[in-house]
This record gives structure tokens, sequence and C-alpha cells, in this order.
């Protein structure tokens, strides 16, 4: 086909759309990583000597840790002194000495579409807006304290409930986890905490927004979430970055746990600069994201539509330690130009009778690389365990890859498991008969590949679906091979 | 180093005899081979292709190393390495991996092997048989070495049968290289029969060129602790592969099958199936990699892996990849741990099949999808009635071969 | 025969059955007819021991024996078969195989010794040829790419080869056809003896023009509501199962 060639230079010449910096009045420290470096961004963020000390044995740890070196995918040397490790933003003070929120960043936060003003906000959502290292602002959060919701920044909670965080902070994901997770413990600086009390439907659905803004800087959020017994929440997340020529260090802790009968949405948009046509810049998006069904019958589900960052390094995971307790993941991961990204889950059935459902849908074009890396494991306790796991690869260009690494590692004779997986191209019939309708190739893949991630995308809370359609065509658009 | 220390002190201090009694073609690949032994050690499980067998541990007691004449009767198609001239010359050390440990400490080690050559054009009716017995008087590693070449427009089935004397422990390293020229057709069957103090690390390694056609079928009737590595490298055009493997374990055995096929070139076909029946405390384990490189458009390939766990301590470990390069493809992969059909076994029961005859019949039933795919009859008839036995628990151990008549 | 008395029975904890009393004697055919979900293939379910529902309450014999301490083959062998309502594909077990296995158990239970392969195979050929079944199906695996209506008159074949004294005829009429429906009901009357007995699960009177019931039983809420003779039968042909709820709204 004679256009092709052109759709997918005209692929590549996308722009990144959230690409912009702020030009904001930023506290940034030196750059390096000692203990006195974390002595000071616990200082700053005025913090218990616990919490100083949890961060200091995370740092000794992983001190004697090795960068990982697995996965289908070269990590470059991130040079770890090079890297501030703490930027806050909202460090304008007024002629009195007060301090206020900078209109700038404000403007930041509408431009992404995320109102920070409760008046204009998306209905039904409440938002937790990051900058760098800093919460700027979360909003409702009076409201959901009327049902005794408490959803704020982690520093925020550090400082308010200290006995909630202090319980749950590392319970899920130990520093001890893995070399980013122990980075993480050492240095993270903000992320949201959700804490729904036994019994309750939260109302709206939370959200935070990650957004990176200040130059040679790593984000190092760190988010946790409690879902006590019966209750119920929705949680979003999206992210991005402007346009740098250098790597960006994300390393980010997504804790959840929950308990009795409670159920657990999980959703996120990632879409962090990817980097260049060439490769140059983008993030590093290395992520521990792990929930733990505590309790019987409870629910998680992991929802992710994964379209950038330079590199993609998470597996959201469930350890199904409660009987009956029932665990997703769905996943569509799209890559292209030079990206990466090796992307899955875990799921750890304990408990008996408990479910895992998997459906993955890669999409490579450009020269990237997608692979889905994930293990199913079933414990000898775990009497009943059942998992579907179905990863799907759509191919579009002969330049990329598409792979698939499942693991199945089953201990007990009642559990029944099943995997299957397909790769394939863009089915040409369907392009032909688009075409034939008069639909341009260019549409004709937006409308197919958005076709092929339904099953996902339904998945998403209404707001975000209508998001990630649109980033699928953005991040798609014309890449038949 | 440990387990290493007592074949690289071996080869120290026997080199001299094994060259002795080797030929030039075996002594050229030697030095590199215990050089990369010496470097690499015995592979680790964090080695991902070695993650499910713990090596070392296999190799660390102490055994006889057998270096006894290989007892091969010339015949039309078949001779020793050694005597095997121009043809184990030219394609000696030219298929395997010569960087895995396990294929260098066999290249160190054997000092002859079979050689199984079917001239161009020449189709073999009657199927070579080659019979590995396990003898000894002492604890006993077996080093062996086999070359299998078929020329263009040839045919040939094979059947390797590994049997074992009881009340002695073997330890044995085997690689098979097997070269498969244009147009030619081979159907290799090997059955491991041997007993509980067997452990055994096959090393297969297949070269295919174009309009090939391999069936390659691996059977674990009866072992102690096996290791199964099968790469085949599909490298000329409209050729076709076709992996399968059936493993029945009890007790405490161990069954690891690891594969490879490697489409490197365009319009290749492959098919693998690969099932386990695991009781008792038993492990299974399956890793089978389907690579398609860049240019391999048009490729097909399909994977299944389908186990039964009969048993609350059996434990099966399954992982099926694809990792594909090309856009122009067809590719899948389907693996499942499960158990008895519930629904099946209550019609049986209900038609009056007492409940351990119906999970026998289910079984059987379960494997006859791979005991199926043998085209050699005779063979798969008696497959048939052995697997019935297994499960039966009538066959303990091979005792005389009614394979091979 | 067989006497079920207060027998009461759940399914994952459900309570299906709440209290069921029903005799039949040597060579009586009784028909039970109910809405769906009233409970009439657990009823036969339980009474073959399908270990997916559990007994609560209540006790059946089997010519004197206590059916519920018996397992599923120990009952086969007593002599209760089941022609199931959907009958299950087993892969990779032929036919053949399959029947040669459940004779022989059945001969084993009795003390008497297997049959000979040619014997066996004589016996086959000739049920087959009571049944209509083509020798094709014989070859393939059980019920493996059958049609519906082979796979029923496959159920009435095996009825032929075990020759029970006590049928259940689980739906056997659903998914077929005028012609397979009568081949198979006269394949059934063919192979009954004078004290076969028979239970038949239906909705509708289509099967009952050909086995003949005496009774007729309705079922309703895992309880048997009303008994009578053939004519009930005919009469829920026409009116349907609304007249017997509202006979019982007004006992009430």
């Amino acid at each position: 086909m004679a256009g092709q060639n052109e759709f997918v230079r005209k692929v590549a010449e996308k722009k990144y759309e959230f690409g912009f910096t702020t030009d904001v009045q930023t506290e940034i420290i030196d750059k390096g990583l000692n203990e006195d470096v974390i002595r000071v961004i616990s200082a700053k963020k005025g913090e218990p000597d616990w919490l100083l000390q949890f961060r200091l044995e995370a740092y000794r740890h992983w001190l004697t840790m090795k960068q990982p070196a697995w996965g289908h995918l070269t990590l470059p040397e991130i040079d770890y002194q090079a890297i501030s490790y703490y930027a806050d933003p909202t460090k304008k003070t007024t002629d009195d000495g007060k301090k206020e929120i900078d209109p700038e960043l404000i403007k930041t936060f509408d431009k992404l579409g995320i109102p920070l003003e409760e008046r204009l906000a998306l209905s039904g959502m409440a938002v937790d807006a990051v900058m760098d290292s800093v919460s700027v602002k979360t909003t409702f959060k009076e409201k959901l304290a009327e049902k005794n919701i408490i959803f704020c920044s982690i520093s925020e909670a550090v400082r308010e409930y200290p006995d909630l965080v202090r319980q749950y902070l590392g319970s899920v994901v130990p520093y001890r986890d893995n070399y980013f997770a122990a980075l993480n413990s050492a240095v993270f600086s903000d992320g949201s905490f959700v804490y729904i009390p036994k019994e309750t439907r939260c109302p709206m659905e939370l959200s935070t927004y990650f957004r990176i803004n200040a130059r040679e800087t790593g984000q190092f959020e760190r988010t946790l979430i409690v879902c006590d017994e019966g209750s119920y929440v929705s949680y979003l997340e999206g992210c991005t970055a402007p346009m740098r020529d250098e790597n960006q260090l994300h390393a980010a802790i997504v804790e959840i746990v929950v308990m009795d009968n409670a159920e657990v949405k999980y959703s996120t948009v990632q879409n962090w600069y990817p980097g260049d046509e060439n490769g140059k810049g983008g993030v590093l998006n290395l992520v521990t994201k792990r929930g733990h069904l505590r309790g019987v019958n409870s629910k998680l589900s992991w929802t992710q539509v994964e379209t950038g960052s330079a590199i993609t390094w998470k597996y959201p995971s469930c350890i199904l330690s409660g009987d009956n307790s029932q665990a997703e993941f769905y996943s569509v991961a799209v890559t292209n130009n030079h990206q990466v990204a090796d992307t899955g889950t875990k799921m750890i059935h304990l408990g008996k009778n408990t479910r895992s459902t998997i459906i993955s849908k890669g999409i490579s074009a450009g020269k990237s690389e997608n692979s889905y890396r994930g293990l199913v494991k079933v414990g000898s306790k775990a009497d009943g365990a059942r998992n579907y796991s179905s990863c799907d690869s759509l191919l579009l260009g002969s330049e990329c890859g598409a792979h698939t690494f499942p693991y199945m590692d089953v201990h007990n004779n009642t559990a029944t498991i099943e995997h299957e997986a397909t790769t394939s191209k863009i089915n040409e019939e369907q392009l032909m008969y688009c075409n034939q309708r008069g639909i341009s190739t260019e549409e004709a893949v937006g409308l197919i590949v958005n076709g092929y991630a339904k099953e996902v995308i339904n998945k998403l809370p209404m707001e975000f679906a209508v998001e990630a359609q649109k980033l699928l065509s953005v991040s798609l658009e014309g890449t038949v091979g | 180093m440990k387990s290493e220390q007592q074949y690289i002190d071996f080869y120290d201090e026997a080199g001299a005899q094994i060259r002795g009694r080797s030929c030039d073609v075996m002594n050229d690949a030697r030095d590199r081979a215990i050089g990369v032994f010496r470097d690499k050690g015995f592979p680790t499980r964090k080695v991902e292709r070695y993650k499910y067998t713990d090596v070392a541990a296999c190799f660390e007691p102490e055994y006889g190393i057998a270096l006894g004449p290989l007892d091969v009767a010339d015949s039309p198609y078949v001779t020793t390495i050694g005597r095997g001239g121009v043809t184990a010359t030219r394609h000696y050390a030219t298929v395997a991996d010569m960087d895995d440990p396990l294929t260098a400490l066999n290249t160190a080690l054997a000092h002859d092997g079979v050689l199984i050559h079917v001239p161009r054009g020449v189709r073999v009716e009657t199927p070579i048989q080659v019979d590995n017995w396990l003898r000894g008087d002492v604890p006993t590693m077996m080093n062996r070495r086999m070359l299998i070449v078929l020329e263009q427009s040839a045919e040939a089935t094979i059947i390797i049968h590994d049997h074992a004397d009881d009340g002695q422990r073997f330890l044995s390293t085997q690689v098979i290289e097997v070269v498969v020229m244009d147009n030619s057709s081979l159907d290799m069957y090997e059955v491991e029969e041997t007993n509980k103090s067997c452990s055994r690390f096959s090393n297969v390694y297949v070269r295919m060129g174009r309009d090939c056609r391999v069936k390659h079928n691996s059977i674990t009737l009866n072992n102690g602790l096996t290791r199964n590595l099968c790469d085949v490298y599909l490298q000329g055009e409209n050729s076709e592969v076709t992996l399968n493997g059936c493993a029945i374990g009890d007790g405490e055995q161990h069954i690891d099958n690891n594969t490879l096929i490697d489409h490197q070139v365009p319009n290749c076909v492959s098919d693998e199936l690969y099932k386990y029946v695991l009781d008792d405390m038993s492990v299974g384990a399956f890793a089978g990699r389907v690579l398609v490189r860049k240019d391999a458009q048009k490729t097909s390939s399909r994977e299944t892996n389908s186990n039964l766990c009969a048993s609350p301590e059996a434990r099966m470990y399954t992982q099926p990849m694809l990792e594909i390069y090309a856009d122009d493809v067809k590719c899948a992969h389907g693996s499942t741990v499960g158990v008895m059909d519930e629904t099946a076994l209550f019609y049986m029961r209900q038609r009056g099949v007492p409940e351990a005859l119906a999970r026998m019949l289910l079984k059987n039933a379960f494997m006859g999808q791979v005991i199926d795919q043998i085209r050699y009859q005779p063979l798969r008839d008696k497959l048939f009635v052995k697997v019935e036995k297994r499960f039966r628990g009538e066959l303990e151990k091979c005792g005389v071969c009614g394979l091979c008549k | 025969m067989l006497e079920i008395r207060n027998l009461h029975a759940t399914v994952a904890g459900k309570e299906i059955l709440k209290g069921i009393d029903l005799t039949i004697n040597d060579g009586e055919i009784h028909a039970i007819m109910g809405t769906n979900g009233a409970g009439k293939s657990t009823l036969s379910n339980v009474i073959v021991g399908n270990p997916t529902y559990e007994v609560t309450e209540g006790a059946i014999t089997f010519n004197g024996q206590d059916l519920l301490a018996m397992s599923t083959e120990e009952r086969a062998h007593a002599g209760i078969f089941m022609s199931f309502q959907t009958p299950v594909e087993i892969p990779g077990v032929s036919m053949t195989n399959f029947m040669r296995a459940a004779v022989n158990a059945r001969r084993a239970a009795r003390g008497e010794e297997p049959l000979k392969s040619t014997e066996f195979l004589k016996i086959m050929r000739e049920k087959r040829k009571l049944v209509e079944i083509d020798q094709k199906l014989m070859n393939r695996s059980v019920n493996e790419g059958f049609s519906g209506g082979e796979k029923k008159r496959n159920e009435i074949f095996q009825m032929a080869m075990l020759e029970p004294s006590f049928c259940i005829l689980d739906e056997t009429d659903s998914g077929l056809d005028v012609d397979a429906l009568r081949i198979v009901a006269e394949g059934f009357n063919k192979l009954r003896k004078e004290d076969t007995s028979a239970m038949v699960i239906t909705h509708y009177q289509r099967l009952l023009d050909y086995i003949k019931p005496d009774v007729v039983h309705v079922l309703i809420d895992g309880k048997i509501v009303k008994t009578d003779g053939p004519e009930l039968a005919v009469r829920i042909e026409n009116e349907g199962f609304d007249w017997i709820k509202a006979e019982l709204d007004n006992e009430k």
C-alpha cells in the first residue's frame, strides 16, 4: 500500500500534546543522593523520626542492590547523582510572606484538562494535583470528609494521620522488594493517600494527576490506598511531562490494601513524554504497583492505558490472600517510535476459590518493542483457584517487536489456569472494507485499533475512557505497516 | 564451583586418554568446549533457560565416567562419528550452541558418538533405532553424542530409546545435532523409559533447510530427573516443524522441557504440543519460546501446553513465550493447567465405570492427543499400550524393551 | 423398586428439593413434569449420585438397598441408568473402550468374568442394530462431534448395552425432531422388559405419546404437588401449569 509509508511518517511526526513547560518559581535542592539529602527531604516535609528512619533504612538497603537487568529492555545508565530528588513549585510567597499557589500552576493544570477549582471540576471527581515533588491542591476534601473519607497528599497524611500511614506504608511493597522500590522508599516525595472507612461507598471518583515540570529532577511519588471492610472506591491516575532531551526518571510505588468485602478499582492513563521520533529523551517509567486483597470476597481491578514513556517497566500485581477474592488486570499498551514497554501483571493466588482475569492488548508501531510479562502463581493452599489470561499483540509496521512472556507456577491440583495469546498484524480485509466505504486508512486504523482495545477501554470510568480513546488515536494514527 | 571442579579435574587428568580414544573432529572442538565450561560452570537457576532445574546439584554426586568403546554395528546409514569421515568433519559442532555449558561439557567429555547419515535422495523405509542402555557396576555418567545428517530429498524415521538397569544411579548428558537439508523429511522419536535413579540432560539442535519437514516427539514415560532442551533453527523457506512431547510424572520425578523454535526466514510453519500428567510429588516444567525474526514474514506458529495435576503435591511450571519481530505473522500460544473434567468423570461413573478406571481412561485420553501424532504406526500402537500400562502402574520400568521388536 | 422419602437436596447451598415422596413399583413408568427450575433434573441427579448435589434430609431405597450410601458406579451396577439431558463429550476415549469398561465393571460387580473381546464386539453389533446407530459413531470418541440426535440415540444404545432395571430419561426429547424422537422412544420400548421401571422427565406430551406413563407427577418448587393418571399430561400440554398453581393457592 503506497500510502502507508507516508502514513507512518506522519504519525512519527505527531507532536506530543503535553510537552510544554511551566515557568514557575521552583525550589530545587542540589543534585545528588546521600543520607543528608534524605534528611533534607524529610525535614522539608516535617516528617516524624520513624519515617526518616524508614527512608534511611531503605536507602542503605538500596546501596547494596544492583539495577535490574532482566526484562526485554535495556535501561540506559542512570546517574543517580545527577538528579535532584526534590523540586517544589509551590514556594511562591506573597509580599507579606504568606504562601500561596502560583496562578501559573492553576493554569498549567487547566491546560492539562484538570481544573483545580471545584466549581469547574469534572462532575463527580475529586483531584489531587501533584507537580514534581509536591501536591499542589486536593479538591473536594471537605465534601469527602463528611463521609470520613480521607483523600489528601501523602505528606499531609503523614502529618494528620501518622498512625494510619505507619500501619500500612511498606506493608504491601516493602522497601526490599526491588531496586526501584528501595530507591522510592528512600526519597519518595508526594502522592496520594486514600482511606475509605468501613461500609462506605466513595461518592466520587478520586483522581491524582502527576506532572513532571522541573528539569533534571526525578519524580518519586508514593500512593497508598486503604479500603476498609465493605467499602468501595474508584481511583484514577493520570500523568504527563514536558518534552526534554534528557531522560527523566519516574520511580513510583502504589500500595493498595483491600479488606473483607471491599472493592477497589484503580485506573491509569499513562502519558508521560515518550521521547522524540529518534528516541531522544522521554520518561523512564519504573513503577511498582501492588494490591493486597487481604479480606474475604475482596476485589481489586487494575486498568491501564499506557501510551507514553520512553521505557515502561511496570507490573501492577495482586496478592489474593482472602478467600473468594477476585482480581482483574486490563491493559492496553501502545508503543511507537523508539518506545519500549515491558509490562504485565502478577497474580499470586494464596486464598481458596480466588479468581483472576488478565486481559492484555499490546500494540506496537514504529521501531518500538512491546512485551507482556506476567506471572500467575497458585500457592499450595489456594484450592479451587482460577485464572484466565488472554494476551493479544497487534503489530503495525515491520520494524517493531511484540512479545509475550507468561509464567505460570501451579502448586495446587484443584486450580484451573488458562492462558492464550495471539499475535497478528492489522486485518487487511477490515482495512479494505473501511476504505471501500470511503474511510481513510488513517481513520480506519484508529477505528480498528480502538475496537481492538475496547474490551479494556470499557473498564475505564467514562471521563477517562474518552480521554484514552483520544490518546490511542493520537499515538497511533497512521501506523499501518 | 564445587560441582564443576570434579569434571574439570577429570578432564585435566584424563583429557589425553579421551583424545587418544577419540577422533580429530571431536578433539578439535574439545579445548574450546572445556574453556567455555571452565568459564561458565553449571548454569544456576537465575539463568532464564535453566530456572526450573538445579543443574549443579545433579552433577554433584560422584560418578564413574564411561569411556568404553561405542557399540555400533555399521549399517548403510549408521556408523560412529569417529568413522564418519567427511560427513562428520563437515557438520560436527556446527549446529549446537557451543556456548551452552552442558553442551560444552558433553563436547569436552564425549569421545565418540553415533552418526546417522542419509545420502541425497534416499528414503529409508525401516525406522532407524538407537537404543541407549544405561549399565554399570558403579554410579556411572555417560556423555552421549549424536550427529544426524539428512542430505537433500532424503527421508528417515529415527527412534531413540533410553533404558536403564535397576539398582544403579546414572547421569547422562546428550547432545544431538541434526542437519536436515533441502526438501528432506525426518521423523524423530525419543522415548525415555529409565527409572527414578537416572538423571538426563539432553540438548537437541535441529537446523532445517528449505521445503523440509521435521517432526520431533519426546516421550518421557519413566525417569528420575529429566531436562530436555530442543532448539530448532528454520533457515530455509517453506519448511514445517512439529515439536511434540508428553510426560508422565509420579513419585518425585522431575521433567523439564525447554524448547526454542527460531523462525529465521519467511513462510515457515511451526506447531508445538506438549502435555503433562503429574501425580504424587512430581514436578513438571515447560518453557517454549517461539522467536520470529525480522524477516520471517508469513510465519505461522501455534504452541500449546496442557497439563493435568492429579495430586495436591504435584507442581507445574509453564511458560509459553512469543517473541515476534515481523508483522505479517499468525502466532498463537496457549497453556492450561487443570483438573480432570468432573462432568466426564460423573458420566462414566453413571455408566458403572469405577472412578479409578474412569480417571485412568481420562488420563490416557489426555495423552492420546500427543501419541496420535506419531506417524510410525507400530510405535504409536506400542506407546498407547505403554502409556495405559504406565497409568495402571504396571510399567514400573522398561524391563525387556518391547518397543523395538 | 424405588422409594423416595422426604428427600431434601441442595446445590451450592441452595435448597432445590424440599421434601419429595415417590414410590415407583416394578414395571411402572412415571412421568415427571414441571416448570423450569422446579427441581426435575436435581431429582434425577440425586438418584444417580451426582456429587454436585447434596442430600440434606430423607432417604432413597432401591430394591431394598440404601441408595444414598452407594457410590455413583455402585448405583449403576445395581441397575440404574440415566439418559442425560446433555451428554458430555469425552475426547480421546473411544466409544468401544468406554463401553467395554462399563460392561466389564458391571460384570465384575456381579462376580462375572469379563467378556471376551469377540463376544463383546458381537453384543455391540447386535445392540447397535437394535437402536439403529451408525458404526462410524462407535469408532469416535464418546459423543465427540455427535449431532444432538446422535447423542440421544447413543444414550439409548448404552442403555441397551447395560440392560438397566430402572431408567431415568432426563428430557430425552429436548432438541430432537419428530423422527429422531420416534426412533429413540421406540428403541426404549424395544429394550424395556416387563419389570423395567422408568422415570421420564419431560416438558411435553409428545414423548409420552410413545412412552406411555402409568403415573404423572407435577413437580413445582421442589415438591410433588399433584399426581394422577396419563390424562394429567394431556391437560398440562393443553393448559400449562397455571391451573395447578391456582389450585395450590386456593388450598392455602
